[in-house]
């Protein structure tokens, strides 16, 4: 039975979202987005560098991706619609990762903000993807103004550190009638498996991967933990408990003493 | 004097958007570039008619790698 992430109508065969940023080579890029399985990718708009080698944009067209332009480094509302409009125009796709960033030192998302250019993108016929705080109520709001799904930090960008609040994911993808997707925060494999085992509907990850030792390998392992954790949450794990129950019958013991 | 990508470009006043993407050494008809003027997006049709003038800021954008 296929297993397909949908979002906006669109199927994805792989529940792993990558982001490109923080690879050292192009060709290490590629090589880690084969092995991650992914059909998306994001990308930046920065300026044109005359010096600059090599087309990014060539390459994943190489590696058969979608792309999933994003509105990084935005920190008004203003900036991101802005940003979106161009970048609808650079690669001719209506979908958009809206970050309209808080806080220099801990890259949060600024809510308000968010809100804002994530109702008037939607406005302007955006296939929305909102990176937020962890936030149920904010990610119902952002949910209510039309965007696709909602993609709540597990803890700040770059930070490897994980999901710090489980329970909050928990309540969101709980709510939630769009997908869920995990963004920010992945460390490592088990990060991603403990997203997709309590609910989320994909990961995305780019430090993690981009930023590993072998990012071509770190790639595979957390494709492995997006679909270990997927079959997870649809196998259904037991209850915890405090206290041990045996897996053993007690029934027909021997008394041996 | 018109700005291009934050820097002050000498005899381009009246330039269109695809010459000076020329200038930077882009094809105007490759994929991954946008273009800005006075911080309105100009759509890519409009690049060979678009002229810049004298104190216009235009930023010319591309792909680069981000998450």
């Amino acid at each position: 039975m296929s297993d397909d992430l949908v979002i906006a109508g669109r199927t994805f065969g792989s529940r792993l979202i990558l982001g490109t940023g923080g690879f050292p080579r192009l060709e290490t890029l590629a090589e880690a987005i084969r092995a991650s399985g992914t059909d998306m990718v994001t990308v930046a708009l920065r300026r044109i560098d005359a010096q600059a080698r090599g087309s990014l944009v060539d390459v994943l067209e190489d590696c058969g991706v979608a792309l999933l332009p994003n509105t990084a480094g935005c920190f008004t509302a203003r900036d991101a619609i802005t940003t979106a409009q161009l970048a609808r125009e650079a690669f001719e796709t209506d979908w958009i990762k809206v970050e309209v960033i808080g806080d220099e030192r801990t890259l949060l998302p600024d809510a308000p903000e968010l809100l804002v250019a994530c109702e008037r993108l939607v406005a302007d016929g955006f296939i929305v993807l909102p990176y937020t705080t962890d936030d149920p109520v904010l990610a119902r709001r952002l949910e209510d103004v039309g965007c696709a799904a909602v993609m709540p930090l597990g803890s700040p960008i770059g930070s490897g550190m994980g999901i710090r609040n489980p329970y909050n994911i928990t309540l969101i993808v709980e709510q939630a009638g769009v997908p869920v997707v995990l963004d920010a925060g992945v460390g490592t494999t088990s990060d991603a498996a403990l997203a997709m085992e309590i609910g989320c509907d994909a990961v995305l990850c780019a430090s993690a991967i981009s930023r590993a030792e072998d990012p071509v390998a770190m790639a595979r392992a957390i494709r492995a933990g997006v679909e270990g954790g997927r079959l997870a949450r649809g196998a259904g794990r037991i209850p915890r408990r405090l206290h041990a129950e045996a897996s053993t019958t007690f029934t027909g013991l021997p008394e041996l003493a | 004097m018109i700005r291009l990508n934050g820097a002050e470009l000498d005899g381009r006043d009246g330039a269109t958007v695809a010459e000076l993407l020329t200038d930077l050494g882009v094809d105007p008809l490759a994929r991954g570039v946008a273009v800005a003027v006075g911080g309105a997006v100009v759509p890519r049709s409009e690049w060979e008619t678009r002229t810049v003038d004298a104190g216009e800021h235009v930023e010319a954008l591309t792909a680069m790698q981000g998450g």
